[in-house]
């Protein structure tokens, strides 16, 4: 399942437009302390996290992530979506919290096997 | 393949241009043809260590030599120095202030990050001097 499908079908909003939101989702990863996500988000997560500054960007193209999630339609910062733009990182937003993203995403993933 | 040098200045408190360094690195690499997993490894060292000089050691600069078999990096800064090396190795230990820990740093996980990620780490500190940073990834592991 791509970052594309995963939205439509859970009714995410896709923040950007990057060639990101074709990437294949694998996993979920929700943490908002940066160095902790930089060493444990694998590739081919959506990592969720509250934070919406510049270095986001910077640990979401590090560790290759699928795509960033910022949960409870939490304000995004008009330069970090640019930046996103620029590091071909997909952002996603959606009203719901971190707990349920995680229980979404982790069922839709289990469905799919 | 000759010697690739780089040389980027580190401004201190600036959230805009932190991590360009290491980016532009991880650009470097991945175009040189280096496997993803080494690009991944390097690029994270540097950015922590990076972000490191510049939230706690007012900005610095960064050398890079890439050569054939693997890549060195120094950061260094003339901030505060580290105290006891050994205490802030360990994860957890954090004297980030309130103001960067909401934008979510202050883990006290960039320095082990850093271990964890490179092949060889050596860390030069004085106090009220400056911290160095060397890192070495091999492109090859022996
Ligand atoms: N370049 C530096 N100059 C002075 N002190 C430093 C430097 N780098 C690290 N330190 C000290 O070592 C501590 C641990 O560093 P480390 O990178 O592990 O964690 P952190 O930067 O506080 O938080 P995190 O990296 O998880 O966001 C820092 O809080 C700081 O006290
Ligand atoms: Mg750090």
């Amino acid at each position: 399942m791509t970052v594309k499908e995963l939205a439509q079908m859970l009714g995410y909003k896709i923040i950007n437009k990057s060639d990101s939101i074709n990437k294949k989702v694998t996993g979920v990863y929700a943490c908002d302390l940066l160095s902790h996500a930089m060493a444990k988000v694998n590739e081919g997560d959506v990592w969720i996290t509250v934070h919406t500054n510049l270095n986001v960007i910077a640990v979401a193209s590090l560790t290759n992530c699928a795509c960033v999630m910022i949960p409870e339609n939490i304000d995004i910062e008009d330069q970090t979506v640019e930046r996103a733009n620029e590091k071909g990182v997909a952002l996603l937003s959606c009203s719901k919290s971190s707990a349920l993203i995680c229980y979404e995403i982790l069922s839709a993933l289990k469905d799919m096997r | 393949m000759s010697t690739i040098v780089r040389d980027y200045t580190i401004p201190a408190n600036d959230f805009t241009i932190a991590g360009e360094a290491s980016s532009s690195v991880r650009k470097i690499l991945s175009q040189l043809g280096v496997s993803p997993d080494v690009v991944k490894r390097t690029s994270i060292a540097m950015y922590e260590a990076e972000i490191n000089a510049v939230i706690h050691g007012n900005g610095g600069m960064a050398h890079v030599e890439i050569d054939k078999n693997k890549i060195y990096i120094r950061i260094s800064d003339e901030g505060p120095g580290i105290a006891d090396l050994n205490l802030a190795m360990q994860e957890g230990y954090s004297t980030a202030p309130d103001s960067i820990r909401e934008m979510g740093f202050g883990a006290g996980m960039g320095l082990s990050n850093i271990k964890k990620n490179a092949d060889v780490l050596d860390i030069e500190t004085e106090i009220n001097k400056g911290t160095i940073v060397n890192i070495t990834v091999f492109f090859k592991r022996e």
